[in-house]
């Protein structure tokens, strides 16, 4: 589970250009929800990046199970068990798996022996979520390497406690490099939420969120910087969607040192 | 396996390309940019990217690079696709997942037999199949005993992404070499793909130690499974986790734990 504050502006750069201070709540630490503890968890913490970390490091065997996001060009379908790597912010955490498919049975026929009910997401904002990651994820992945296969990635959130949607894109990245899954770039997810009075806060919470009057989230490469995939809600100007951006650009080399930091450490200990 | 380093912060511009020789035995992201090493004598950081691969006698000359798995040519620089690295570079990355290569030996579960041929599961995307006059001394009238269900060991022949792998029980001149129908009893358990490799590299104790301790059969597949069988369940067993357990175990845990097996 991985918990973020949201990082202290650097000396001399303001993140949001123009605004007066005041404008960033720093967050209390929390602990976590109580069934964290039941998966084993290493604690990592940096004060210095503002964030508090823990990652799963075992993955999880035996699990098989339907999806929750669509396969895409499915000339084959079987469901094997991948690795699962959790990703938590504030109290939002999300779990990934990675599975591929294989021909034979029809999409979404659960396995008899699994001990989780199948997946089924209901409602309307479930799929236009599954869709922004699902385009985020073919962006990124090189499909091409793997003709006549579909890749499913399935995502489980724990908590929602605000910055559903880049928790999500955070985890999904994780569990399709923990996988293997040959890909061109790495991709992150940031949350920005505008207030009534133009403060920007990154990765607000979920009543920030509700009281914010717009709330953007985007999807960055790793690469440059560049934007996958941007989803807003609500009413801003266009100066305004070019600071969130720039905000996002920023936090998104904090995201992307975090990756780094923990892959290392996790090959480090095989 | 890359082992951790300190690695620099990016700068929002984005990484530039390092040289592919300075990144050995580091951990590398999907996305990052590594330079051939015929040019790395470029004008600077910028310079490389700017001078268009010559594949004339000159370059040639300095020595061909190799990709192997997790990188790919990307005009004149590698790119890396897998997280986690003579002429040969690739990136060594902790999966689970076999991706079935050509030349590769597998160990195979039959799950069909149509016709001429078997379906054989080799835990990759498709089954791989096997024909039945692939074994040593097979001919229409002499068929082999294979029957759903069994083991197999043996090598792919055609394994791409374009088409059905093809696996073979015999190697160029006709030979079995040791593949074919892997006999009966033993335990068949799954490792990571990096564990195998760890354990046919030519310098490693691990095999040895466990030779010395209980006399086995032991067939190793490049899918990432294992069989094994011993003299009696419970050494097979005893095996079995040993080997699951090599993978996290430091040499000295390990030296401990052998040490008192052999003692009981």
């Amino acid at each position: 589970m991985f918990q973020v504050r949201k990082p202290r502006p650097r000396e001399g750069r303001s993140l949001t250009q123009g605004h007066t201070a005041g404008r960033q709540q720093r967050l209390n630490s929390h602990t976590g929800p109580s069934d964290s503890r039941a998966y084993g968890f290493d604690l990592i913490s940096d004060p210095e990046l503002g964030f508090e970390a823990q990652q799963v490091q075992k993955p999880r065997a035996g699990r098989a199970f339907g999806s929750a996001a669509q396969p895409w060009n499915v000339a084959a379908v079987w469901v094997q068990e991948a690795e699962a790597q959790k990703w938590a912010f504030l109290d939002s955490s999300v779990e990934a798996w990675v599975g591929h498919m294989e021909t034979g049975e029809p999409a979404g026929k659960e396995e008899p022996d699994s001990p989780n009910p199948p997946l089924i997401s209901a409602g309307v904002a479930e799929k236009s979520r599954e869709r922004l990651i699902r385009n985020t994820c073919e962006a990124v992945v090189l499909g091409a390497l793997h003709p006549r296969t579909s890749i499913t990635v399935v995502l489980q959130v724990v908590s929602d406690a605000g910055s559903l949607l880049a928790c999500c894109l955070n985890a999904a990245c994780m569990a399709l490099v923990d996988a293997g899954v040959p890909m061109r770039a790495l991709f992150c997810g940031v949350t920005c939420a505008l207030d009534s009075d133009g403060t920007l806060m990154l990765d607000p919470t979920a009543k920030q969120e509700k009281e914010a009057r717009a709330v953007l989230t985007f999807a960055l490469d790793s690469v440059e910087r560049k934007l996958l995939m941007s989803t807003t809600k609500g009413l801003y100007s266009d100066t305004e969607l070019q600071q969130c951006l720039a905000a996002a650009q920023t936090a998104s080399t904090h995201v992307f040192r975090f990756y780094r930091e923990s892959l290392q450490r996790r090959y480090s200990k095989s | 396996m890359a082992e951790a380093a300190g690695v620099p912060a990016e700068s929002l511009a984005g990484c530039r390309a390092r040289a592919a020789r300075t990144v050995l035995d580091q951990v590398v992201l999907p996305g990052e940019e590594l330079l051939l090493p015929d040019q790395e004598d470029g004008d600077g950081p910028g310079g490389a990217g700017e001078r268009p691969l010559r594949l004339n006698a000159a370059a040639r000359s300095r020595g061909r690079v190799v990709c192997g798995p997790g990188l790919r040519r990307c005009g004149d620089r590698l790119l890396v696709t897998n997280g986690s690295g003579g002429g040969v570079y690739w990136v060594d990355s902790q999966q689970k997942r076999y991706v079935p290569v050509k030349g590769d030996h597998v160990i195979g579960i039959v799950t069909a037999k149509s016709g001429d041929i078997f379906k054989v599961d080799v835990g990759g995307s498709e089954p791989a199949s096997l024909s039945y006059l692939a074994f040593e001394g097979a001919t229409k009238r002499n068929r082999p005993n294979v029957q759903v269900g069994d083991l197999i060991y043996g090598q792919f022949v055609v394994a791409n992404k374009d088409m059905e792998p093809e696996m073979v029980c015999i190697d160029s001149c006709g030979r079995a070499n040791g593949m074919g129908v892997i006999g009966q009893d033993g335990l068949l358990f799954k490792v990571t793909l990096g564990l195998i490799r760890k354990l046919l590299a030519p310098d490693c104790e691990i095999l040895q130690e466990v030779g010395k301790l209980y006399p086995l059969e032991i067939v190793f597949g490049m899918n990432g499974r294992i069989w094994v069988k011993a003299k009696t369940i419970q050494q097979t067993l005893i095996l079995a986790n040993i080997l699951e357990a090599c993978e996290h175990m430091t040499a000295d845990q390990r030296k401990q734990i052998f040490s008192r097996l052999a003692e009981s």
